[in-house]
């Protein structure tokens, strides 16, 4: 067994090691384990990406001396190593970007608290990543959920408590609902570990045993997952959550929170449930479905709004919306458009959170979109950040958002009962998501009236929330140009989870 | 004909739909529970926006009348009720589909449970088998478990530590208003006496607790709640002052941590060499000794110290904000 092999469980130990130790470090220090154990573990993940294309096949991870059905496993292949790879960079660009208003946020004596919900947030995303057993995946639920709290209500301002309050409510009701569904599926196969109970699945679906719980463990889990996510009909925490927390939060929430939940369902979906009963039982079509209200009424909520960052956080609906229509066309190329998109969207959704933060500081502190009258132009590099991630996720070509919306649409061509539907919601969604977005750019860059003009004082934000913003463009343009590779990686990562 | 009356606001209906409306708390002879103006400004803190374009943020200041509110609050009642009962009904009609409880050849009756049983403790050298399981088999699970608590016990930390030392004058205005030791009742004899006598005895029930996980039931989480529960019974009959000579934040913070560090540690190096197929070399010792079953007793012990420690955390917490 090679070094590399080690690397999944290296990065797990040491980011929950680094939260541990922040307990005692004050804010500074655990300021800077937390920075420098996020970048060890995104090149720890880069490597097992790279070992897994080499030898083209994924390996299983003993977590103690016991095999497969008796102990904890971890697994990883080229999706599990590029997915870690990419959330640690964003992770990485979140927290600087948004550290100087960390710092202003939170109380000085709290510093560290926060960096400890950093670090098992990123453990826990890493270990629902890798996990190759279902009960391990809710205990690490369990740490991102309540991470997720911590970090909402650590800027214990305005609304950031009742946000907190609702967040934990919906996610407790998610949890829940996978909880009852994953104690079912013991009950139903006999393992926790997802390989023998894949096999228990195949077997107990050959012979027709047990539909009606088969049935609604599906249901249950996606239902739960999809919840955590902030599919459409359950997202009305998203707006308050991601308005009012602080941006660091904000933009670790919006880009890889609700996704390490939806590469969870993936992952069930292939390597436990069997991707061929979750189509035959038709919950994708209720995914669907929910996919594309999702798509529409997120960005309708959106155009309604005036608050910037509640209309970004409304942007996430929609975005949440395409992910799960992909799953739900039930192909393969609509599960790596999706999982494709959840890429971009983790990269472009952060990207705007943090240069919306630069446009803010330049104009007031005030929440409504109208204050931001020519930031752009006080706040070049902020501006210039938040036109790029507008243009991605309107689809605009070079930008990642555009790869993703070609890939649903040449997807949706190939399965025929859903084409019709999927192309016109693009069409629409796409449209919509022009008229909020060049909005905010237009607003950004028309000349400010005078008498707020004065109220807002021209300055340039500090060199970390600059750096963020070219380090987040950069990845951007990255997924944007150079997607040929990664699409292929995604597709032989999926491969490998058969 | 019905009397007019004029002493309505003494009424018990009047009273009572005070109540239900949450104005009025019937226990407390009547305190009206209205929050001032003046606090409902400060904690929006967001206000001072609402306050120069009150027209914008009209959609979260709306008030609560109106028909068209009503009925959607009826309505509302009416469906989440309806979704709950249909969510009990599948519930059970699934039960009703599953594998009968307590049959032989139910499906969780497979080679998993099969060698739990038969080989638990020739392999990890614990008594109890269910130790075994959770502290070797399935070790991973149970450090993300602690890893819960923690990081539970830090936001509560989040929430309800106030920091006086900032020598912001809020907080400490907080720490006042939260400090209500003051005025509780001090030397109570009797809870005194009793806790003379309960106290050692829970603490010692909680070691042994922790102590015997690997040879009777209990373990860490338990004997780790009943340990905690004899401190917070130490706190109330005597009060911070005489657990602050052995129990502060420094402890705290130094016990949580050296727990979980060794575990964290000792737990690494068994994946380590477990995964590659290397020999840990811990001796599993001789079933049903005290010092026995490899790392198990040490990693009870720091499961007992973090749940302990958890459990005194929060009450302190909610008790005055600090420990």
């Amino acid at each position: 067994m090679s070094m590399v092999q080690n690397f999944p469980f290296f990065s797990i130990i040491l980011a929950m090691f680094s939260g541990i130790a922040s307990s005692v470090l004050d804010g500074k220090r655990a300021k800077h384990l937390s920075l420098c154990v996020i970048a060890v573990t995104t090149g720890m993940s880069a490597a097992v990406l790279r070992f897994c294309m080499k030898t083209g096949e994924s390996y299983t991870y003993m977590m103690g001396h016991f095999p497969a059905p008796w102990g904890n496993e971890i697994r990883a292949g080229a999706l599990e190593g590029l997915t870690a790879t990419l959330f640690g960079l964003v992770m990485f660009f979140s927290v600087v970007g948004g550290m100087e208003h960390t710092a202003a946020d939170v109380e000085g004596s709290k510093q560290n608290l926060f960096y400890i919900m950093i670090d098992l947030m990123l453990s826990s995303l890493l270990a629902l990543i890798y996990t190759n057993d279902l009960f391990t995946a809710y205990v690490f639920v369990e740490i991102n959920t309540i991470a997720g709290c911590g970090l909402i209500m650590i800027r214990q301002k305005g609304r950031s408590l009742s946000a907190a309050i609702r967040y934990m409510i919906m996610s407790q009701l998610g949890s829940g609902l996978f909880l009852i569904g994953l104690s079912l599926l013991y009950d139903v196969t006999g393992h926790l570990l997802m390989t023998p109970a894949k096999e228990a699945v195949a077997v107990i679906e050959a012979a027709g045993l047990y539909a009606v719980p088969m049935l609604v463990i599906m249901a249950v889990v996606s239902v739960g997952l999809a919840i955590k996510s902030g599919l459409y009909p359950f997202h009305y925490w998203i707006p308050d959550t991601y308005g009012y927390a602080t941006p660091t939060a904000s933009a670790i929430l919006s880009g890889l929170v609700s996704k390490g939940y939806i590469f969870l369902l993936i992952k069930i979906f292939y390597r436990v449930l069997g991707r061929e009963n979750v189509i035959a039982s038709e919950i994708v079509n209720v995914l669907f479905v929910f996919g594309l209200a999702g798509m529409l009424m997120g960005s309708v909520h959106a155009i309604l709004e005036k608050d910037t960052r509640r209309m970004i956080a409304y942007s996430s609906v929609a975005q949440i919306g395409y992910i799960y229509m992909g799953i739900g066309l039930g192909t393969q190329a609509g599960m790596v458009a999706a999982v494709f998109h959840m890429f971009t969207h983790s990269a472009t959704k952060a990207l705007l959170f943090i240069s919306a933060v630069g446009l803010y500081e330049v104009s007031g502190d005030r929440k409504d979109f109208r204050s931001l009258r020519g930031a752009g132009y006080r706040n070049p590099l902020a501006g210039i950040g938040f036109t790029v991630g507008s243009l991605s996720m309107v689809g605009f070509p070079m930008l990642s958002g555009f790869i993703s919306k070609l890939l649903f649409a040449t997807s949706a061509l190939q399965s025929p009962h859903k084409m019709l539907p999927t192309v016109i919601a693009l069409a629409i969604s796409t449209i919509l998501n022009a008229v909020y977005f060049l909005r905010l750019v237009i607003t950004l860059y028309s000349i400010p009236e005078t008498s707020r003009g004065q109220a807002a004082s021209p300055g340039k934000s500090n060199w970390k929330l600059q750096l963020s913003v070219v380090c987040f463009i950069l990845l951007n343009l990255t997924l944007g140009l150079y997607s040929q590779p990664i699409v292929e990686w995604i597709g032989s990562g999926l491969a490998m989870f058969d | 004909m019905s009397r007019q009356r004029d002493d309505y606001e003494k009424s018990w209906w009047y009273r009572f739909r005070k109540w239900v409306d949450g104005e009025m708390d019937l226990l407390d002879e009547g305190m009206e529970i209205r929050v001032p103006d003046e606090m409902l400004a400060a904690m929006d803190g967001e206000g001072q926006d609402a306050a120069r374009h009150p027209a914008e943020n009209k959609e979260h200041t709306f008030s609560y009348d109106g028909r068209g509110i009503r009925y959607f609050r009826r309505f509302y009642q009416v469906m989440s009720v309806l979704l709950c009962l249909s969510i009990i009904f599948v519930l059970l009609w699934t039960v009703a589909y599953l594998p009968a409880f307590g049959n032989a050849g139910n499906p969780d009756n497979n080679e998993v449970s099969a060698r739990y049983i038969e080989r638990g403790l020739q392999e990890t050298g614990a008594v109890n088998i269910v130790t075994g399981m959770i502290l070797d088999y399935r070790a991973f699970d149970t450090f993300g478990e602690s890893c819960v608590l923690f990081i539970a016990s830090c936001c509560v930390l989040v929430l309800l530590r106030i920091d006086a030392a900032d020598g912001n004058e809020q907080a400490r205005k907080r720490l006042e208003e939260a400090n209500d030791r003051l005025f509780e009742p001090k030397n109570d004899v009797i809870l005194q006496k009793c806790a003379c006598v309960l106290v050692p005895l829970i603490l010692v029930f909680g070691i042994y607790i922790v102590l015997n996980g690997h040879l009777s039931p209990g373990g860490g989480f338990s004997g780790g709640a009943v340990l905690g529960s004899g401190l917070i019974l130490y706190l109330n009959a005597f009060g911070f002052g005489k657990t602050e000579r052995f129990f502060t934040e420094k402890v705290y913070r130094r016990l949580t941590l050296s727990a979980l560090t060794f575990y964290c540690l000792a737990k690494s190096y068994s994946f380590f060499t477990g995964a590659n197929h290397m020999e840990s070399g811990i001796p599993l010792g001789m079933p049903g000794r005290i010092l026995s079953s490899g790392l198990i007793l040490p990693l009870n012990i720091c499961v007992g110290l973090v749940v302990a420690c958890t459990m005194y955390a929060f009450y302190a917490l909610f008790r005055k904000g600090g420990m």
